[in-house]
């Protein structure tokens, strides 16, 4: 008998600690892209509230808290990080689950290692916590959160998992280095 | 130079790739004749001043852009959602 | 020779650095540039075309005259200014342009060809023989002339990019930056002050004068103090900013590594910012500009200002005896601070009448006209009421006034203002959208005049910025007045210098304006005034005065040139930091890669993909055999090939059917549920952009599939269509690509593999071909696709992404025991080719539907996209090239792709030309070279036979045509 084992999209590249940051995986349970249909914005809210607790982000904000999040994603779209969720009338959803590599940046001076990479402004009191962006990540497009005091969430595509480790790691290198 | 996406708010404009005159939004009808036709799919203005085109928020929302621009000061005047230019 | 008791250097810090090979002590807080004229070195370099012997002209980043090389090896910096580079403990500086040695250079025989070597020269003189050029005059001139050396070995050092954003960019921390750093930090603004200097103050660190009471110095310490205790501020020394740009965006290169020794790999040696301001405030200061007279160049002439500032912050002397000369007060200076240091002041020479001062001889309305000394000076000759007298002195400190720096405000196009009380040129207001001026800068050059403006600017910023400030007291400070009388140019015999770097002189100028160069860009390009790698910052004014009056104008008519980014040179590693290696672009890997590399696949990229080329077998050498064996495998039991790559866009929503109708030339309303139909994709010009299968999930649910290369362009199209084009169109479109690992499972055991892994078996009756649905392996839930490239029984198995590496090693497994095994992209290429079908070297941007075989596939039952111009006459003409495929007829059994073809007969010209061939391959299937070509008429010359010429390889094959499914044409195979 046959078993097919799960391997994830960081998969033997992390943990790394250098400095004072740390870089680790953070994959959530899962990831569901959610697009409400025209008009029905409020009643997908509603669902969501219902099933974890949080409500539809404003552009560039997440709801909810760690381990159930709704995060904006683009245009008309938000990503629930967390638990599986069931389907929703009135809203497309896609499993995303396996199609981001999703890494967590902490430390103090995150948000400069991070300045190395992304081109938005991460200055504390505008990019606050619970803020989020679709941005750049140095060359790919990718997903920046703002979890926590020197806490950052980040995700590009699974297949640039490599490369997200090696930009991040010289940002953070970089860092180190300046003492 | 940067792009304020009616969506993400201020941006560099490399997060966003740049299509060309938003006349691309005025797409005749199949009968309309060769010229029209022509005209959509290949004459543009040059215009020294403002000018309206079409971005796309690439590595950002992934939202359509008509973006108001002066090709002489290269000030961007202003960035509406196509989507909405188009309805 | 230091001079005790004076400058702000560290005494307690000695350190100790090379130059040319010779130790040399300096202490911290130096300069290279400090350092040698403490330690008596006049000579640092030589010149560009005459090997003139050079030394340290100024204090700053404009310097043009003492270019270092430093470090050594792949680490070697040439061109780097010594008046900038801090010294530290072990630092290693050469010399520049000089062989063999900086004394004795043998290329300063140049110097004595110089009648021959002035502006237009090398235009004039080395027109002929044409193939001389190459050949022999640009090797020589080259060799002659020059400044540092690359070391021509790959660059071992870190560089790096950021990002800074902030309400208010203060560029400049003299006096008028420092005080606008303060009123707007005070207001709460978020600030960042960015000096180019290692240490902060500006010119208040090398004068004398008071402010607030306290030593100019000290009253700067207060206010770094309290700045730095903000959060809101953000001091970047060592940071000049190079560039303004749309956006309020700046561009500024801070020097991280230079400063100190190499003790850290991974620390990089500069950064290059891009700071995106809601306002800035230009505190750049002013430059110095030398007088122009005969020999001005010689070792030891100096900016008044610079040998002030070497004086006051670094407590050197840059010489025994100094002689001061200029045209305005400010010179008189730099003799009052060397007086009271207890330096030996030779004479004050200004060129205005009238003048007097006490405490050193005073020579007024006297000129320079030479200067001598061979390696460093020894004496000037001046010109007093007609008489020529000599003065013994080694140091000479000259001003012809000063330049506001006004390059930044240029660089969106703006043009300087001449101003005729200070000769010079101010910035125009609003230049720069956002930007302020102030200070020294704005032609303001008391310490008091900085001050109010500084502030001023930064009141203005914060009210623009919606926050209240209120006017501070301003220290008390120095305002004296800056008198100046026009002086550009001593006239006289011999050369005098206005482009120390370059090598231009007052004659030069004056020879492009015979020429008619009169315009000053003309004279520019024909002097190179300007033009090297300090863009004549000490320079320019000078040389256009000179031009202004060798035609008649004045210098306001006569105007600039345009300053340009970068403000000081910034090295394109720096610029392109992070983006070398891995870092050059992003690569993606399929969850399959480790399995294929530990297999020793080679990688081809496919876009930023990486994808196995083949899977090479023991005994196998070549490529070839391997893959022969693969299509082998394919046609014969069963091979496994990654497939991931393909872009997956899943779309769902009430209009989703509608949509997919309105981009693909044919219909997927009518695609029934669990069937998936092949799709052809246009442009609105009517060509081909990219082909795929698209499967329907569900009653309002379709995945479809794009090409590996187009998957992002697809996308960007199916957004622009539906935001754009369809806006009130119901439906929801997102990339599954990376979702899924997806394995073509291909060849006539195909199914009997899978029935082995899925939970549930298959048949040829619930899974016809182009069948599509939901399966398991081991419980986990995937998707299985009965649609085939290889024209093979063949399925897409796919299984969410974290499954892939185990799913691909198990397909492999049941493969090999089934005598069947892994496929790459050789293979994959081959089997498609016998088939006929078409990629992206078919669909290459400029055929149509009706070229490759589809025309009708373009339904006539609906519109789409590119349909009404895929009509137009000329896109239907039969005479067009269309798809064909070729075989070998002849002796020679080679077709190259992008060869042409030819009919029989005719000359292998272009007038001739039939077509082109776009895919070729061995079919181990048919033993044979197969070929898929576009050829006029293609598909009406079946059986014709045609000339293949290859021009650049040098082949010629005669080649039948025939239809391009070359194998199973009747596609039994695929439905097993
Ligand atoms: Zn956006």
């Amino acid at each position: 008998m046959v078993e097919l084992i799960a391997k994830s999209a960081c998969d033997g590249l992390l943990p790394k600690t250098i400095g004072s940051l740390t870089l680790s995986e953070a994959a959530p349970e899962a990831i569901t892209s959610v697009t409400p249909f025209r008009g029905q914005e409020a009643a997908v809210s509603e669902a969501l509230k219902a099933q974890i607790g949080a409500a539809w982000p404003a552009p560039n904000r997440m709801t909810g808290r760690a381990g159930a999040r709704v995060v904006f994603s683009g245009r008309g779209q938000a990503f629930v990080l967390g638990p599986r969720i069931a389907p929703i009338a009135g809203a497309a959803l896609s499993d995303q689950t396996d199609a981001w590599a999703s890494v967590e940046l902490s430390g103090t001076g995150a948000a400069d290692a991070l300045a190395r990479l992304v081109p938005i402004d991460l200055r504390p009191g505008v990019f606050r916590q619970g803020h989020c962006a679709r941005t750049l990540i140095f060359h790919m497009p990718g997903l920046v959160m703002h979890t926590g005091q020197d806490r950052y969430g980040l995700m590009v595509f699974r297949s640039m998992a490599r490369t997200l480790v090696h930009d991040l790691e010289s940002a953070m290198e970089a860092i180190a280095a300046r003492g | 130079m940067r792009i304020t996406c009616p969506i993400c708010g201020a941006r560099d404009s490399r997060e966003f790739s740049y299509r060309g005159a938003a006349l691309a939004l005025q797409r005749p009808a199949p009968d309309a004749g060769d010229d029209a036709w022509a005209d959509y799919v290949h004459l543009r203005e040059n215009p020294a001043g403002d000018t309206r085109e079409l971005w796309y928020h690439e590595g950002g929302c992934g939202a359509w852009i008509v973006v108001t621009r002066n090709t002489v000061t290269h000030e961007v005047r202003s960035a509406e959602l196509a989507a909405e230019v188009a309805r | 020779m230091r001079v005790n008791g004076k400058g702000l250097i560290d005494r307690s810090a000695p350190v100790g650095f090379t130059f040319d090979g010779v130790r040399y002590d300096g202490f911290e807080g130096d300069t290279v540039a400090s350092a040698l004229l403490a330690n008596d070195i006049r000579l640092v370099g030589r010149s560009f075309k005459y090997h003139r012997p050079r030394g340290v002209l100024t204090a700053g980043s404009e310097e043009p005259n003492a270019l270092i090389t430093v470090g050594r090896g792949a680490e070697a910096e040439p061109n780097t200014r010594a008046t900038v580079q801090e010294v530290f403990e072990g630092l290693e500086a050469v010399s520049q342009n000089r062989w063999p040695s900086l004394g004795l250079d043998l290329m300063a025989v140049n110097d004595l060809a110089a009648p021959f070597l002035g502006a237009g020269f090398y235009y004039k003189t080395f027109m002929w023989p044409r193939a001389f050029w190459e050949k022999l005059y640009e090797p020589v001139i080259r060799r002659a002339a020059g400044l540092g050396a690359l070391s021509g070995l790959p660059n071992t050092d870190r560089y790096e990019r950021a990002w800074a954003h902030c309400d208010l960019l203060v560029i400049g921390a003299g006096p008028a930056g420092l005080m606008a750093a303060l009123v707007a930090a005070r207001a709460g603004l978020d600030v960042i002050l960015a000096d180019e200097d290692a240490r902060m103050g500006g010119r208040l660190l090398a004068e004398t004068h008071a402010v607030a009471g306290k030593p100019g110095h000290g009253w700067v310490a207060e206010v770094l103090a309290e700045l730095s205790s903000m959060e809101n501020v953000r001091l970047m020394p060592r940071t000049t900013v190079t560039g303004a740009y749309d956006g309020g965006t700046y561009g500024a290169l801070e020097r991280v590594g230079h400063h100190r020794p190499r003790d850290d790999a991974r620390r990089p040696r500069e950064c290059f910012w891009r700071i995106v301001t809601r306002r800035a405030i230009l505190c750049a200061g002013a430059i110095e500009r030398p007088v122009a007279f005969r020999n001005n160049d010689r070792p030891g002439v100096m900016t008044a200002g610079a040998v002030r500032a070497y004086l006051n912050r670094w407590g050197v002397a840059p010489g025994r005896t100094v002689t001061v000369f200029g045209n305005n007060d400010d010179a008189h200076r730099t003799a009052r601070d060397l007086v009271a240091a207890g330096v030996h002041v030779a004479a004050v020479i200004d060129s205005r009448p009238g003048v007097t001062l006490e405490g050193f001889r005073v020579i007024s309305g006297a000129e320079v006209c030479n200067a001598s000394g061979a390696k460093a000076l020894e004496s000037i000759t001046i010109r007093h009421q007609g008489r020529e007298e000599k003065i013994a002195t080694d140091c000479l400190a000259m001003s012809g006034g000063w330049n506001p720096s006004v390059h930044l405000t240029c660089h969106m196009n703006g043009r300087p203002t001449w101003a005729g009380d200070i000769l010079s040129f101010v910035p125009s207001p609003g230049a720069i959208p956002g930007m302020d001026v102030a200070g020294a800068c704005n032609g303001a050059f008391s310490t008091a005049a900085c001050l109010r403006e500084g502030a001023e600017a930064a009141l203005r910023a914060a009210e623009a910025l919606g926050k209240r400030a209120a006017m501070p007291d301003l220290p008390l400070a120095e305002d004296d007045p800056y008198r100046i009388a026009p002086l550009w140019h001593v006239p006289g015999k011999g050369r005098a210098w206005l482009d120390f770097q370059n090598d231009v002189t007052v004659k030069d100028v004056k020879q492009a304006a015979v020429e008619n160069f009169r315009s000053v860009e003309h004279m520019k390009r024909y002097t190179t005034q300007g033009m090297a790698t300090d863009q004549g910052k000490n320079s320019n004014v000078a040389a256009l005065a000179v031009l202004a009056d060798a035609t008649g104008r004045g210098i306001p008519e006569t105007g600039t040139t345009t300053f340009r980014p970068p403000y000081v040179p910034v090295s394109i590693a720096a610029m392109g930091a992070g983006a070398e290696g891995p870092g050059f672009a992003p690569q993606r890997f399929t969850t399959s890669h480790k399995a294929a590399t530990e297999r020793g696949a080679p990688m081809i990229e496919a876009g930023l993909w990486y994808r196995p080329s083949y899977f090479p077998a023991p005994g196998e050498t070549t490529w070839r055999q391997a893959c022969d064996r693969e299509v082998a495998m394919v046609r014969n039991a069963v091979g496994i090939c990654d497939v991931s790559t393909l872009g997956k866009i899943d779309i769902q929503g009430p209009d989703a059917a509608q949509l997919l109708d309105f981009v693909y030339t044919n219909t997927f309303s009518t695609l029934a549920q669990g069937r998936v139909r092949y799709g052809l994709m246009l442009r609105e010009d009517g060509f081909v952009m990219d082909d795929g299968t698209t499967a329907r999930l569900g009653e309002q649910h379709y995945v479809m599939t794009t090409t590996t290369a187009a998957a992002g362009l697809v996308m960007k199209h199916l957004e622009f269509v539906h935001q754009c084009l369809r806006p009130d169109w119901d439906l929801s479109m997102i990339s599954v690509t990376e979702a899924w690992a997806q394995f073509a499972v291909a060849g006539p055991k195909s199914r009997e593999l899978l029935n082995g892994l899925l939970d549930q078996p298959i048949d040829d009756a619930t899974w016809p071909f182009m069948s599509c649905g939901k399966i398991a392996v081991q419980g986990i839930e995937g998707r299985l696709f009965r649609i085939s490239f290889s024209g093979e029984h063949a399925y897409e198995i796919a299984v969410p992404a974290r499954y892939g590496d185990s799913l691909f090693r198990l397909l492999v497994a049941r493969a090999e025991g089934m005598g069947g095994g892994l496929y790459g992209m050789e293979a994959l290429n081959v089997l498609r080719i016998e088939k006929g079908h078409i990629t992206h070297a078919e669909i290459h941007g400029r055929t149509t539907a009706f070229d490759i075989g589809m025309g009708r596939m373009v339904s006539q039952k609906k519109d789409c996209i590119g349909k009404t111009m895929s009509e137009r006459p000329g896109l239907m003409d039969p005479e067009r090239e269309r798809l064909v495929g070729l075989r070998p007829v002849g002796a020679v059994r080679q077709i190259l792709a992008g060869a042409h073809l030819f009919n029989e007969g005719d000359a292998a010209v272009r007038v001739n030309d039939q077509g082109y061939v776009t895919s070729t391959c061995f079919s181990p299937t048919l033993g044979d070279t197969l070929a898929l070509a576009f050829l006029k008429r293609g598909p009406e010359r079946y059986g014709e036979k045609v000339r293949m010429v290859d021009h650049a390889r040098g082949v010629e094959t005669l080649c039948e045509v025939v239809n391009p499914v070359f194998f199973d044409p009747e596609g039994g195979r695929v439905r097993g």
